[in-house]
């Protein structure tokens, strides 16, 4: 597991190919369980939001499936380490499929960046296979030269329907 | 092979005083008899009325597994429906709710029916003439639901004709309800910020029990609720405690927290916890609210209204509901394994929004099948629904501060983690199940 999670920028401003890398890279810490190193990827101000309603424009009084700040993402990433994590025993695996990300827009005077990628997510445990499809929308921008996450849309195409437990991050 | 059909003895020996026998969380034959008896018998949650608030709007759901549908009528008021065409049997609406104007018209051959479900047309009437049509069921159009209640908007429904009335089976419990409204300024809800839907492989009844088992949360717990106060020590001294950590971290509170909490029990199942302080006690001021309160009911009632703690209330057979945090679980039955949870949430009209986003971030972080917590649970059921198939012992324990005279006693306050509300539970349950057998 020698990817590097933090790739320093090249120039200040993000090529397309320097934001597409990023957000795959994202997908693999997640596959690949390297959850600290992820949660390096998001900005401290930054949120995870999982709409429950197609088009959803309003986290605050629509309810989400997630709207997670750096917070409450820690203390998942700590749960999912913690002895007593019975849902977690056995652990869940993910698998992302990704097409290639589109930059949407690109905005350097504001630090701006918005990336659109349609992608098909597998959560496992124990005999259990489960599909998702979503769209996951990055906006980024540059800290430190580095690119970080502030926030990340999941938009799954069956928001609405009835889950089971979905264990880990799409 | 069948135990259970038309053997009222069978069924009634299936719950004992101090434990019950697998077959009422396994046997899917005694889940059919709760289908045909239990919920025709009992008065059950259909929806709220602000789910149709103009006439023509229709919000359809079940009354166990049998499909209906809550519609606001032309003259206002609401009516329950069974959602079945009576021609062919056809689900006469196409999405779960909508408004179908001054009518309701079947996909299939185009009957069409008042808002009351009375029987307003069909086409080519004529090949009906000389058949003996207006004797038929079918002329009597869409079957209502004859028995219902319209509680300060939260809709009941009653199939069957026997069993008891509205008031004579709710009793006192529905003062949870009214807690829960009085809590607006101007005492109404408004279902509000979508519906969490969670799909569970256990049976309802798992579900309905486990809101009144306050020995699970500190073990169970520790994965979700423990490492939030873990990751919470470490915050600098001084910061501001976020409300997902004043929602979250209250649920690993130690067993003297919810045995001094105290579980009231009500008639037919009924019963809440969180009788003197509750997990929903701590929580924030939110501005302007109490001042709102004030000037609407007084300084005094206000307080006796925001004072009221009550954590769940159970309202058998399957719902709870959370006056402070104004959540109503629905838990509905699809097989003996499988449970459909839906979480809706209410606004209380003429509050400040941030309440709402305080009851939207609990049912996020509690109940969405993206939760942890919620996690934390599913998991046990899950477990539970396997390990009842091993034969070593037949029957599930719910011993915990049983007493003798128990059975006749009706509103009284218990040691907060007694399992008396399961037991209570389950002799309603023997009740509505064998009633008219
Ligand atoms: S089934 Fe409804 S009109 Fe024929
Ligand atoms: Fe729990």
């Amino acid at each position: 597991m020698t990817m590097v999670a933090e790739a320093p920028l090249k120039n200040a401003v993000p090529t397309d190919q320097e934001l597409i890398d990023f957000v795959v890279r994202e997908a693999r810490l997640i596959d690949q369980q390297r959850f600290d190193e992820w949660l390096d990827l998001y900005a401290d101000d930054a949120f995870y939001w999982m709409p429950l309603e197609w088009n959803q424009t309003d986290p605050r009084l629509t309810c989400s499936l997630m709207y997670e700040d750096k917070l409450l993402l820690s203390i998942r990433v700590e749960r999912l380490k913690g002895a007593r994590t019975f849902s977690q025993k056995p652990k869940s695996r993910c698998h992302h499929v990704l097409q290639t990300p589109q930059v949407d827009s690109r905005d350097a005077a504001a630090n701006s960046y918005v990336t659109w990628t349609p992608m098909h997510y597998v959560e496992t445990r124990l005999e259990e296979q489960t599909l998702y499809a979503a769209w996951a929308t990055h906006h980024l921008s540059v800290e430190n030269g580095k690119l970080k996450i502030k926030l990340k849309r999941v938009d799954l195409i069956n928001c609405d329907a009835a889950f089971g437990n979905i264990q880990l991050f799409m | 092979m069948t135990r259970y059909a038309g053997n009222a003895a069978a069924l009634r020996a299936l719950v004992r005083d101090q434990e019950v026998h697998r077959d009422v969380y396994v046997s899917e034959e005694v889940f059919q008899l709760e289908m045909e008896h239990m919920f025709p018998n009992s008065w059950v949650y259909v929806g709220h009325d602000s789910q149709v608030p103009n006439a023509g709007d229709y919000y359809g759901t079940t009354i166990g597994t049998q499909p209906i549908l809550l519609v606001r009528h032309t003259d206002g008021t609401v009516k329950v429906l069974h959602n079945r065409c009576p021609h062919k049997g056809t689900r006469i609406t196409s999405e779960t709710c909508g408004n179908t104007g001054k009518f309701f018209r079947c996909p299939y051959h185009a009957w069409s029916f008042k808002t009351d479900g009375s029987l307003l047309a069909i086409p080519l009437k004529k090949g009906y003439e000389n058949t003996g049509f207006e004797q038929s069921h079918a002329a009597t159009g869409m079957a209502p639901v004859r028995h219902i209640r319209n509680y300060r908007g939260f809709v009941f429904a009653k199939i069957n004709d026997g069993g008891l009335d509205f008031e004579e089976f709710f009793g006192e419990s529905l003062s949870s309800f009214d807690n829960m409204i009085d809590r607006s300024p101007v005492g109404q809800l408004k279902v509000a910020g979508g519906v969490l839907r969670y799909m569970h492989n256990c049976n309802w009844k798992m579900l309905v029990e486990n809101q009144t088992d306050t020995c699970h949360p500190m073990v169970a717990h520790e994965s979700s609720a423990g490492t939030v106060v873990e990751v919470w020590k470490k915050a600098p001294p001084g910061t501001k405690k976020p409300m997902a950590v004043e929602i979250i971290a209250p649920f690993m509170s130690p067993y003297e927290f919810f045995e001094n909490m105290g579980i009231r029990i009500w008639d037919n199942g009924h019963g809440h916890t969180g009788v003197h302080h509750s997990i929903h006690s701590d929580y924030s001021a939110i501005p302007g609210y109490f001042e709102k309160m004030t000037a609407a009911y007084g300084e005094e009632r206000a307080k006796a209204i925001l004072g009221e703690n009550r954590h769940n209330t159970v309202y058998f057979p399957n719902i709870m509901i959370k006056g402070p945090i104004q959540l109503l679980r629905h838990f509905k039955p699809i097989a003996a394994n499988k449970t459909l949870v839906e979480s809706w949430t209410f606004q209380l009209v003429d509050a400040p929004d941030m309440l709402l986003e305080r009851t939207l971030m609990y049912n996020r972080l509690i109940n969405a099948p993206t939760s942890i917590v919620g996690h934390d649970d599913l998991e046990m059921y899950e477990r539970a629904q396997e390990g009842l198939h091993s034969n070593a012992n037949e029957w599930v324990n719910l011993q915990r501060l049983y007493s003798p005279d128990e059975a006749g006693q009706t509103n009284v306050a218990v040691n907060g983690t007694s399992e008396w509300p399961m037991r209570h539970q389950f002799r309603a349950w023997t009740k509505f199940m064998t009633m008219g057998m």
